[in-house]
């Protein structure tokens, strides 16, 4: 193959196609608003993009199984939510309502699993009834009324440690410690077989229903855990919180690489997109776009990526297609 | 010494049933330990449903298994595993996105504080391959490697796991000649440590290099079984099919009629194909050579409209083809490709679906075309019984049950009934017995005979001299040369293959 400075520039594209793409984005907005690119408001789009981007990180894990999880956008409300009575009605305070909120997360990954795993239901079919039950079970608890959390917390989301907001640490933390878990964990690497190849996992002798319940338990334990980080930085919780934030989530993990067929992803997909899509709707109020027409620019520049992505991987083929004779 | 130390892996009226027909009648059979065995049989002869057996994949009907004297029951692929069976199929089972190492490591990694130890994994990795004798790095993504690569890292799995019978089947059907070779000398090797080993394959003389036993199958029975010296290749040919045959190719039924169908004339497309050109007769079996990376499967595509071309032109019946893959099969165009699982068929799919794939638009009636189904069972029926394709019920039962030769003759099918007058036949014969091989061959003069060209793409010389009309040998991309009549002399078809005389040779072009 010929290596021309041409070809490898396509190369480099192709392969860090996502990264090239934020950082061209950043940029035009930075040269529409320099305030965009000031260090405040830099910090301000990474807190903001952690509550959806802690579910994204559990989201790449379910999308790495090849599974898909819809119910994201109600366990970012029952769990909080679960937590809200625990500290409210038992005072178990911050700390313990954080645990109760994980722990409330960890069972509803557990239900999904139980259905996906034990019974042989398609994640998509579970997951979408779930993301009913569960909504309507908080509507239940609550009589569908807003739910208002006691004020202790608000001090805890709106906290930071050495300069740096509480959200954004999390985010952090938990997007190494995501990292560390696919890529070093006998767990994360049989995430990644799975996905390649699940009949050729069943046969290495890999505990497939294992893994697989796993992913589907760590993805709604970080959804309930990112819905009540934010929940702290608002102290009540309105009946339709977390309302579509699957899709949200989605997007984030597949614009930051993740595949919708398994076994491509990293804990950074998450974290990238999640970045990306905030970056861009902080952008644009920036640059001062009428607020009706912004939903549809975000549309417009979340298929734009996704259809680079999908022409660098057809970029990728080529570069690497065997000729068999000199052109 | 005692039955339970001379025979690894025995089986007592081992019998399975699918759909009612027997797919393995019986078999009582001893697997010795240490030794190479040699599993031939034709198409449909039970060996891969023992092989499934064995691996767990599928339960007998009954009869039981016994490992090491012990009675074996295995309830999933995962029980094999763990007692020491590993299996390397023609269809590897690595994972792309997993570097060496971690592959052979992945159903239980080393670790320390519960993260896995990359330096242990590597050390073991790195010794399993020089043990083997592959030249790659353990951190290096199994994507990359070229087939025979692959193989040689399933086989350090197996040894990783301390395999005691390791099956092979078909190992040889995606590797170069020097691939070959070195598999060859690895099981050599694994033999002289004692491992136990299962080879099957249909080509003949390679289990006669190899085994020390040879085991024969027909219909599901054991019909012959011995050391390797009590067989030579014609005695193995009659074991397996039940009678002698009379030769490994059928008579041409009739000459090539006189009028061109098919003319290519300066195909080109840099980095792929250079100014190739040819006819096929009506009648004619056209066939063509080349060795791996000769350019011919990559010309098949191109002529089937699946892949560009910057400058040529494709005529079929006088019409000049230009368009996409429908035009070209509307223009009477039918492609058998090289890889019938991937491309050919829809596996999980019934034998019905499959037949009537291409024409389906026939069956369309009425004014919003709803399917004609009678029309359909009756029309694939009659197609089954045509080409005698050996299966139950057609509607139900999915063509990944089928064995080779039956799943390419439903390849062929579901062209015929589009009535095409050009076959472009890409390895018809890969991975298929010698009785089968007979079996498309006969189909493939049938087609011929009512007037059909067909394109004979072959890697295996003798069929290439045994079936076609004229031959035509490719080497990176060129024409090298056209032999006008037989007999085909091997060395000279191989020498042009080899591209070492080039255009100068007597041959015309």
């Amino acid at each position: 193959m010929t290596d021309t400075p041409k070809d490898r520039l396509t190369g480099f594209i192709a392969r860090h196609g996502t990264i090239v793409m934020f950082l061209l984005i950043v940029l035009v907005f930075g040269t529409q608003a320099p305030n965009f690119l000031g260090p405040d408001n830099l910090a301000n789009i990474i807190k903001q993009a952690s509550f959806i981007g802690i579910a994204a990180i559990g989201m790449v894990f379910v999308l790495l199984t090849a599974g898909i999880d819809l119910s994201v956008g109600s366990v970012m409300y029952l769990g909080p939510l679960i937590a809200g009575f625990a500290m409210r009605d038992f005072g178990v305070g911050v700390a313990g309502g954080l645990l109760v909120a994980v722990a409330a997360g960890a069972i509803m990954g557990a239900i999904n699993a139980f259905l996906i795993v034990y019974l042989r239901i398609i994640p998509f079919i579970v997951t979408l009834s779930t993301l009913f039950f569960f909504r309507g079970f908080g509507a239940w608890l609550t009589s569908s009324r807003q739910f208002d959390f006691p004020d202790e917390i608000r001090a805890f989301g709106l906290s930071s440690v050495m300069g740096i907001p509480t959200p954004i640490l999390f985010f952090v933390a938990i997007a190494a410690i995501a990292h560390v878990v696919l890529s070093r964990t006998t767990f994360g690497r049989q995430v990644y077989a799975i996905g390649n190849d699940p009949a050729a996992a069943e046969k290495a002798g890999i505990s497939t229903w294992r893994v697989k319940a796993g992913v589907y338990i760590i993805c709604s334990t970080l959804a309930a855990l990112s819905g009540f980080i934010l929940i702290a930085q608002i102290g009540r919780l309105d009946t339709g919180f977390g309302e579509g934030r699957e899709f949200d989530v989605i997007a984030a993990a597949v614009l930051g690489g993740a595949s919708l067929f398994g076994g491509i992803g990293t804990a950074f997909s998450a974290v990238i997109g999640a970045t990306m899509i905030q970056a861009v709707k902080t952008g644009l109020v920036f640059t001062g776009v009428s607020l009706y027409l912004q939903p549809m620019l975000q549309g417009l520049i979340i298929f734009v990526a996704v259809f680079l992505d999908s022409f660098r991987a057809s970029q990728l083929e080529m570069l690497q297609r065997r000729f068999i004779r000199p052109l | 010494m005692s039955r339970q130390t001379q025979t690894l892996l025995g089986f007592d009226r081992l019998r399975k049933e699918y759909f009612g027909v027997p797919a393995v009648t019986d078999l009582v059979l001893d697997v010795p330990v240490g030794q190479v065995v040699g599993v031939i049989g034709e198409n449909g002869a039970g060996k891969s449903t023992l092989m499934n057996m064995i691996g767990g994949v599928v339960p007998p009907t009954s009869g039981q298994m016994f490992w090491k004297g012990q009675a074996y029951a295995p309830r999933s692929p995962g029980d094999a595993t763990m007692l020491g069976i590993a299996f390397i199929h023609q269809e590897l089972n690595l994972f792309t996105n997993l570097t060496i190492a971690e592959n052979i490591f992945v159903d239980g990694f080393p670790t320390r504080f519960g993260l896995i130890d990359r330096a242990e994994m590597r050390g073991k990795t790195q010794a399993l391959l020089e043990q083997l004798s592959l030249d790659a790095s353990p951190d290096t993504m199994v994507d990359h490697l070229a087939p025979g690569e692959r193989q040689l890292v399933e086989i350090a799995k197996a040894l990783h796991r301390d395999a005691e019978l390791i099956i092979f089947d078909e190992p040889t059907t995606s590797l170069t000649p020097r691939e070959t070779a070195r598999l060859f000398e690895t099981i050599e090797r694994l033999k002289a440590d004692h491992k136990t080993i299962l080879y099957i394959s249909h080509i003949l003389s390679d289990v006669e290099r190899l085994s020390d036993r040879i085991v024969v199958l027909r219909d599901g029975e054991l019909v012959a079984e011995g050391p390797t010296d009590e067989f030579d290749i014609p005695r193995m040919i009659t074991a397996m099919i039940g009678r002698e045959l009379s030769g490994l190719f059928p008579k041409r039924s009739a000459k090539p009629r006189g009028e061109t169908l098919l003319s290519v004339q300066g195909l080109s497309q840099p980095g792929v194909l250079d100014n190739v050109s040819f006819d096929i007769r009506a009648g004619e079996i056209f066939g063509l050579f080349g060795l791996m990376g000769s350019g011919r499967s990559e010309m098949a595509r191109i002529l089937f409209g699946l892949d560009p071309y910057a400058a040529g032109t494709v005529t079929l019946n006088g019409a000049t083809l230009a368009g996409s893959v429908r035009d070209r099969i509307r223009a009477g165009m039918a492609f058998v490709t090289e890889d019938r699982r991937a491309e050919g068929l829809m596996m999980d799919a019934s034998i019905m679906d499959n037949l009537s794939l291409v024409s389906i638009e026939r069956f369309g009636r009425t004014p919003v075309a709803l399917l004609d189904e009678k029309a359909i069972a009756a029309k694939t029926e009659a197609l089954k019984s045509d080409i005698q394709i050996k299966a139950g019920s057609i509607a139900v039962q999915p063509v990944r049950s089928l064995s080779g030769g039956n799943q390419q003759k439903v390849v062929i099918g579901k062209w015929l009934i589009n009535e095409p007058a050009l076959f472009i036949l890409d390895e018809p014969t890969r991975g298929v017995d010698v009785g089968a091989k007979y079996e498309i061959y006969a189909l493939a003069d049938r087609l011929a005979a009512a007037g059909n060209g067909i394109l004979f793409i072959s890697s295996e010389l003798e069929e290439i001299a045994g079936v076609c009309d004229r031959v035509m040998v490719m080497n990176r991309g060129e024409v090298m040369g056209t032999f006008d009549a037989p007999p085909f002399v091997d060395t000279e078809i191989l020498a042009l293959a080899f591209g070492e005389q080039a255009k100068t040779r007597e041959v015309s072009a």
